[in-house]
């Protein structure tokens, strides 16, 4: 018989503490990161739990330098962790080029605000499009997943981590302002001890062994071209084996809505609405948007003619859905950009000119 | 049941406070629940604000346009809110720093509670916000005084411990006036 | 008659980190040496079994073709970054970075700066031959004044381009690091010296005293367009008296804050 006493309860957490927390059940006990709003209750938070806990927390001078830290510290074979938003975020993108040119596990949390430039601290999904394609130099790929609630901040963070382990890729976790200073239940159990993780090819000294190198310069005739296969044949094994994406109200669906993220919430209570209605409006919700739901997009709209594509951005998914979907079907575009948040209302209103 | 709600004042007047306090209740009462703070410059501007959305289901949107109810603790969140709040909906407001003729709906069911005269004789001017809730939540039923005491009991752990009861009697009070004083 | 092969003693052997194959470095470049002066380092501690070491981006980059350690190689100027997250992780190792003048002093400044002032328990190996070696003798920040470089035609000039930085004077003044030097490897004394000073940088890390720092004048004949000793005699001309030879930080445990 089970002990209830024993069982996780329920609590109030932050989205960004809920990252915080969950990457240290990753077994996560490095942290390095520079300040920018909104996603300073992730270092706030870390820089009190992981000394408790023997990790080390820096707080570097520059994104710049946290991303290398990071590149250090993953290099020495450790589950590591950095935090930033837009500005800081295009800081790292070199950093990040390197970790996936030298194919380093590591996990970028990503707490977007409004851009370009300065910008504002407002919630949006404008940075799409730079997470998804790479961001940095060179023919590379990052992982990207997006959570759309608190449990999914800290559970998906955990899984960013076995990811870039299990690939050795830098994986970004997306979100924005609204799931980061949102607060919802969240199971949490006690946390768990690390597990050793399995990295022969760590940099650890070569007593007893071959040395290690780690780099990503390829000057030999042909062996960047190799090298850029072996990346895609990586790429297209993720594709395979752990593209996610969540599906609701499809069984009866004539109407396609995708979203992912914060943007997807409102879209539910959109749904809702337009069901009272008689409109049988379904959810197709990614998970991981690299690697994208290619395969589920092509697959559902080969019956069911229409999507609506709705985001915090003035557009930016709609390609990689316009490209997956079956020949035959129509894909609409409603967006609210630099902070504004589409309303269920709103949706509801496209809802009905599109359907 | 679902219920959204937004509450706003000024900093300090313990919004954040007493929307924490509403969550913890309703997810002591088993059900799902969302709390958002404003977010954004207007923080700075010494306005406070969050939205708490409470359903039996899973919760979409944690931000509402048309919410259930509305508790708004100074004049320029009146001004902003009041006609967001849906027809039919529950409009609570201070009483401390609203009168009667700054309402303009007549389609919700409003109610002015004199927080701070209420706090006072509870003990404790501070507990203003929670005879506010108090009557909110007497208003809109949306959640009752076993959730509200192990929320209460949650936030105030430890050393704090001793402030539950007079914040658990500017509840009972601010339902008390609201169940005497409803129309 | 010479005695038997087997009876010789041996007085001087290539020092066992020291991977046995041809540098590309070019002639006269102290690159060479400084290697060597590391190698032998770690193999006199024995500690290169336990070692890190952090190649720069230049000419500095293939330090993993002829040391027999570990090596990260780090973005152009991250290393002091980059052996932070190592040495962070793996404070019970020994950990190194490997720069040149470009690297450290002008895209690396803030990394290798803040590191240094972090007290990080690693060491810097910094060569600086005054230019951009690898990309083809570019301006650097310790190009000195009125030296002509490919991006600085007409000699370097204080109106425009400012003064050559004095890397190991600066870092002295602050209060993390724990050893700092310049030394040089244009003669056998001053080699002997350089030996000295990577050392004694590499015993404050495995005494955990923080940053330690060899600032290493180098010659680069084929970027300053001269011959092996010429370039030699130019570093000692030109090079010595702007940037000085000498101890600028070296702490003792009881002045340790």
């Amino acid at each position: 018989m089970s002990d209830t006493t024993q069982q996780p309860q329920r609590q109030m957490m932050k989205g960004n503490v809920a990252i915080a927390e969950g990457a240290l059940h990753a077994g996560c006990r490095y942290y390095f990161g520079y300040p920018i709003t909104p996603q300073n209750d992730i270092p706030e938070y870390l820089s009190a739990e992981l000394p408790k806990c023997g990790g080390t927390f820096v707080q570097a001078e520059s994104e710049i330098a946290s991303i290398n830290m990071v590149l250090g510290a993953s290099a020495a074979g450790a589950r590591c962790m950095t935090s930033s938003s837009g500005p800081g975020i295009s800081l790292m993108q070199e950093g990040i080029s390197y970790l996936a040119g030298s194919e380093l596990p590591a996990v970028i949390v990503y707490v977007s605000r409004i851009g370009p430039g300065l910008g504002g601290i407002a919630p949006t999904q404008g940075d799409y499009k730079q997470v998804t394609s790479g961001g940095g130099h060179g023919d590379y790929y990052s992982i990207v997943l997006a959570p759309s609630s608190v449990q999914e901040m800290f559970s998906l963070v955990q899984t960013c981590f076995d990811l870039a382990d299990k690939y050795r890729n830098p994986a970004i976790l997306l979100t924005d302002a609204i799931l980061g200073q949102m607060k919802e239940p969240v199971i949490v159990g006690p946390r768990p001890e690390p597990k050793a993780q399995d990295k022969p090819w760590a940099l650890t000294g070569n007593q007893g062994r071959s040395k290690n190198l780690i780099k990503s310069l390829f000057l030999g005739d042909g062996e960047m071209e190799v090298q850029n296969w072996k990346l895609v044949e990586k790429y297209n094994r993720l594709k395979a084996e752990d593209t996610m994406a969540e599906e609701l109200w499809m069984d009866d669906a004539e109407f396609i809505i995708v979203a992912f993220g914060s943007c997807s919430r409102m879209v539910e209570s959109s749904i809702r609405l337009a069901r009272a209605q008689g409109l049988k409006v379904g959810l197709i919700r990614p998970i991981t948007l690299f690697p994208f739901p290619e395969k589920l997009i092509y697959e559902r709209t080969a019956s069911i003619a229409k999507v609506l594509v709705v985001e915090m951005n003035t557009g930016q998914m709609v390609k990689d859905v316009k490209v997956n979907t079956h020949k035959n079907a129509d894909v609409f575009f409603y967006g609210r950009p630099g902070g504004g948040m589409p309303t269920p209302e709103d949706i509801l209103e496209k809802i009905k000119e599109f359907y | 049941m679902y219920h959204d709600c937004i509450m706003a004042g000024f900093g300090g007047q313990g919004i954040l406070m007493i929307g924490d306090i509403l969550s913890l209740a309703a997810m002591h009462d088993g059900r799902n629940v969302t709390w958002m703070p404003s977010y954004g410059v207007e923080m700075r501007g010494g306005t406070a604000r969050c939205t708490v959305v409470i359903s039996d289901e899973r919760i979409g949107s944690p931000i509402t346009g048309a919410p259930s109810g509305c508790l708004v603790m100074n004049k320029p969140s009146l001004d902003k809110y009041e006609s967001w709040v849906s027809p039919g909906g529950a409009l609570v407001a201070n009483g401390t720093f609203i009168q009667e003729s700054d309402f303009t709906r007549s389609d919700v069911s409003r109610l002015l509670v004199p927080t701070n005269d209420i706090a006072e004789q509870v003990g404790d001017k501070r507990t203003a916000s929670m005879v506010a809730l108090g009557a909110y939540v007497e208003m809109t039923g949306v959640t009752d005084t076993p959730g509200l005491k192990a929320a209460l009991e949650k936030t105030f752990s430890g050393k704090k411990a001793k402030l539950v009861p007079i914040n658990l009697e500017a509840i009972e009070q601010g339902r008390k006036f609201a169940r005497e004083n409803r129309k | 008659m010479a005695k038997p092969a087997e009876k010789m003693d041996a007085v001087f052997q290539r020092p066992e980190t020291l991977i046995d194959t041809n540098f590309h470095f070019c002639p006269g470049c102290n690159h060479g040496n400084v290697h060597k002066l590391v190698a032998e380092t770690l193999d006199e501690y024995g500690v290169a079994g336990k070692t890190i070491g952090v190649a720069g981006v230049g000419c500095c980059v293939f330090l993993y073709n002829y040391l027999n350690i570990d090596v990260l190689e780090a973005p152009h100027g991250r290393a002091c970054a980059e052996a932070t997250g190592v040495k962070r992780v793996h404070k019970d190792k020994i950990v190194f970075t490997y720069q040149g003048d470009g690297d450290l002093a002008a895209i690396g400044m803030a990394e290798t700066v803040h590191a240094a002032n972090r007290g990080e328990n690693f060491t810097v190996i910094f060569v600086n031959n005054s230019l951009y070696g690898m990309t083809g003798g570019q301006m650097a920040p310790t190009t000195l004044l009125g030296q002509k470089t490919t991006t600085s035609p007409y000699g370097r000039s204080h109106e425009g381009d400012g003064y050559p930085i004095r890397m190991a004077e600066m870092l002295a003044t602050l209060e993390g690091p724990s050893f700092v030097a310049r030394v040089a490897c244009d003669t056998p004394a001053h080699i002997v010296k350089a030996r000295q000073a990577i050392r004694k940088a590499f015993k404050m890390q495995i005494d955990n005293m923080g940053f330690s720092f060899v600032e290493i004048l180098s010659a680069c004949p084929t970027n300053w367009r001269l011959d092996a000793l010429t370039s030699q005699k130019k570093l000692q001309e030109e090079m010595v008296p702007y940037f000085p030879l000498g101890i600028f930080k070296e702490r003792s445990t009881a002045d340790y804050l």
